[in-house]
């Protein structure tokens, strides 16, 4: 639930002070970037096609970061209700729930922060960590919702 | 119709044993939790059925006016008429408008949906009272409707009749309807607060009866586990298309796009108009890709999820196993279909294209089904309810 307030807060924040002015951004760039270019103005014309380019890659990634922290959020809220049919020991089931809950605040921070540092090698491995986690803990809760009731 | 093997599903014996035959606290007439159940399944089916629409009738034209647009652009460019250019660009901007409020209408009637049915789950961590919680339920189902229905009209409505610079009167409706959302979500929140600090009062100083929720009946059937297990199975293949999507593919597509883009520019500056026409198609192609692999991704995860919160009202769910157990298959193939379907629509084109609306259809039939199943149900308690109080 933190989680997904604070998804919701950053989602909320992003669309009111800074998703219009990017998206005008955008547009404005690649408009003037072929606007440029009728003209005959070539440099100009590159330079807000790299804008639109740069812009683009930022407000994907906010996007990205937002939708994934709420769905993730609302993921865990529907299997925390549940997490006692994961037929494992509890030791493990509490293992696969950090793996869960570090996954899932840790991918889309590192998506987050790719903004500020474009291609960051370090970033981009921290999502791949990030996103592993998940998966695992996904495929240990599928796994855990098939077995059988009777060795829990 | 399925056959009816028996009055009421064993699941009915949740029921505590004080309360009256038939009667099921957690599922009352008009409780929060029917409304939000209802009105949450109804969203999005809703939501899917538009979302199919959207896709047959407006998606693919969409895409090739937007097309047609940049042509005329590069056409502009080529003459060095820069004022062409601009006007153009206003009508892409009324195109990815007119797409834009469409995908969002659609999304957000689902995610409404899918909140409702969540907030469902947790009514019984809510400490407020019955009467709260219902006039909270009716609010939140009738802002789910209001948002979708104002981010729809924003297209059409525009800026007519408006005091604002820049937000029209649909823009308007869409905002109050969401900050209701918010509102709601917010009373909920607290509601769970309070929850969590009667919880560590002793149970002899809680203090009102009224306010605690049965929680769902713990079925362990065939089409729960299903649903469970499958939902979770859809939400894990959502995640490892997703990576590869960000692995192999992201980067390269934003190299792409920027790179047919200088092309593009470059050849109608030279005045090449058969190179730039070239260079939109492959920039139409472009952007198909990266439509279809985020609509895969997204629609595996959030069918994935739709198939676990189902799984919470199976129990509710007046049909017969067999029954149970078809439109559990029915809705799991479906979200399978679609989006392997949509994926396919790069090699195969429109016959992928209408196999994935077919998966969006069995989707909603499958919704449809369960829907029907729990009307049954609930009109099932309501008459044994007024039959027993006939009878008092």
């Amino acid at each position: 639930m933190a989680l997904a307030a604070f998804g919701m807060i950053y989602g909320l924040q992003y669309a009111l002070f800074v998703e219009h002015q990017t998206l005008d951004h955008m547009g404005g760039s690649l408009a003037q970037s072929f606007s440029a270019a009728a003209s005959r103005n070539l440099g100009q014309s590159q330079a807000a096609l790299e804008q639109y380019g740069e812009t683009k890659y930022d407000y994907v990634r906010q996007v990205d970061a937002h939708s994934h922290w709420v769905g993730l959020a609302m993921l865990m809220i529907v299997l925390g209700v549940i997490f006692e049919r994961v037929n494992f020991s509890e030791g493990i089931r509490q293992m696969v729930a950090f793996s869960l809950l570090a996954g899932s605040a840790l991918f889309p921070l590192a998506v987050i922060l790719q903004t500020y540092h474009h291609g960051a090698l370090v970033l981009k491995a921290l999502a791949v960590v990030g996103s592993g986690l998940v998966i695992v803990a996904l495929a240990a809760t599928a796994w855990g919702f098939a077995r059988p009731h009777t060795t829990a | 119709m399925p056959a009816i093997t028996r009055p009421f599903p064993d699941s009915a014996s949740f029921a505590p044993a004080n309360s009256a035959p038939g009667s099921a606290p957690g599922f009352a007439p008009m409780s929060a939790r029917r409304l939000y159940i209802f009105g949450g399944i109804a969203l999005i089916a809703a939501g899917l059925l538009f979302g199919d629409i959207f896709a047959v009738f407006i998606l693919h034209q969409n895409a090739a006016r937007q097309g047609e647009a940049l042509v005329a652009a590069s056409r502009a460019v080529a003459a060095g008429n820069a004022a062409a250019v601009n006007e153009v660009f206003s009508q892409l901007g009324n195109l990815l408008e007119d797409r834009g409020t469409k995908v969002d209408a659609h999304v957000h009637m689902i995610d409404a949906g899918y909140l409702a049915m969540l907030l469902a789950l947790v009514q019984p961590y809510i400490a407020l009272s019955r009467q709260t919680k219902k006039s909270l339920a009716a609010l939140f189902i009738a802002s789910g409707v209001l948002l979708p229905a104002g981010i729809f009209l924003i297209h059409y409505v525009g800026l007519t009749g408006s005091p604002f610079a820049a937000i029209g009167w649909a823009s308007v409706l869409a905002d109050s309807a969401g900050a209701l959302l918010i509102l709601v979500l917010t009373v909920q929140a607290w509601g769970f607060w309070q929850y969590l600090r009667r919880r560590q009062l002793s149970e002899a100083e809680l203090p009102d009866p009224e306010l605690p929720d049965p929680e769902l009946p713990d079925e362990d059937s065939m089409p729960r586990r299903a649903l469970l297990t499958g939902g979770t199975i859809l939400v894990l293949l959502g995640f490892l298309h997703g990576v590869y999507y960000a692995g192999t593919l992201l980067y390269e597509h934003e190299r792409m796009e920027t790179a047919i883009l200088q092309r593009l520019i470059n050849a109608a500056t030279a005045g090449n108009l058969d190179a730039a026409t070239t260079e939109v198609n492959n920039f139409g192609s472009l952007a198909g890709a990266r439509a279809v692999n985020i609509a895969a991704h997204s629609h595996i995860i959030e069918f994935g999820l739709l198939a676990m919160l189902l799984s919470f009202v199976q129990p509710f769910v007046f049909l017969s196993e067999k029954w149970k157990r078809r439109w559990v298959k029915v809705l799991l193939g479906g979200s399978v279909i679609l989006p392997v379907f949509v994926l396919l629509e790069l090699k195969f084109g429109l016959l992928a294209g209408g196999i994935a609306d077919i998966g969006g259809l069995m989707v909603m039939v499958g919704l449809v089904g369960m829907l029907v199943g729990i009307l049954r149900y609930s009109g099932g308690l309501d008459v044994a309810e007024s039959a027993a109080g006939g009878a008092r």
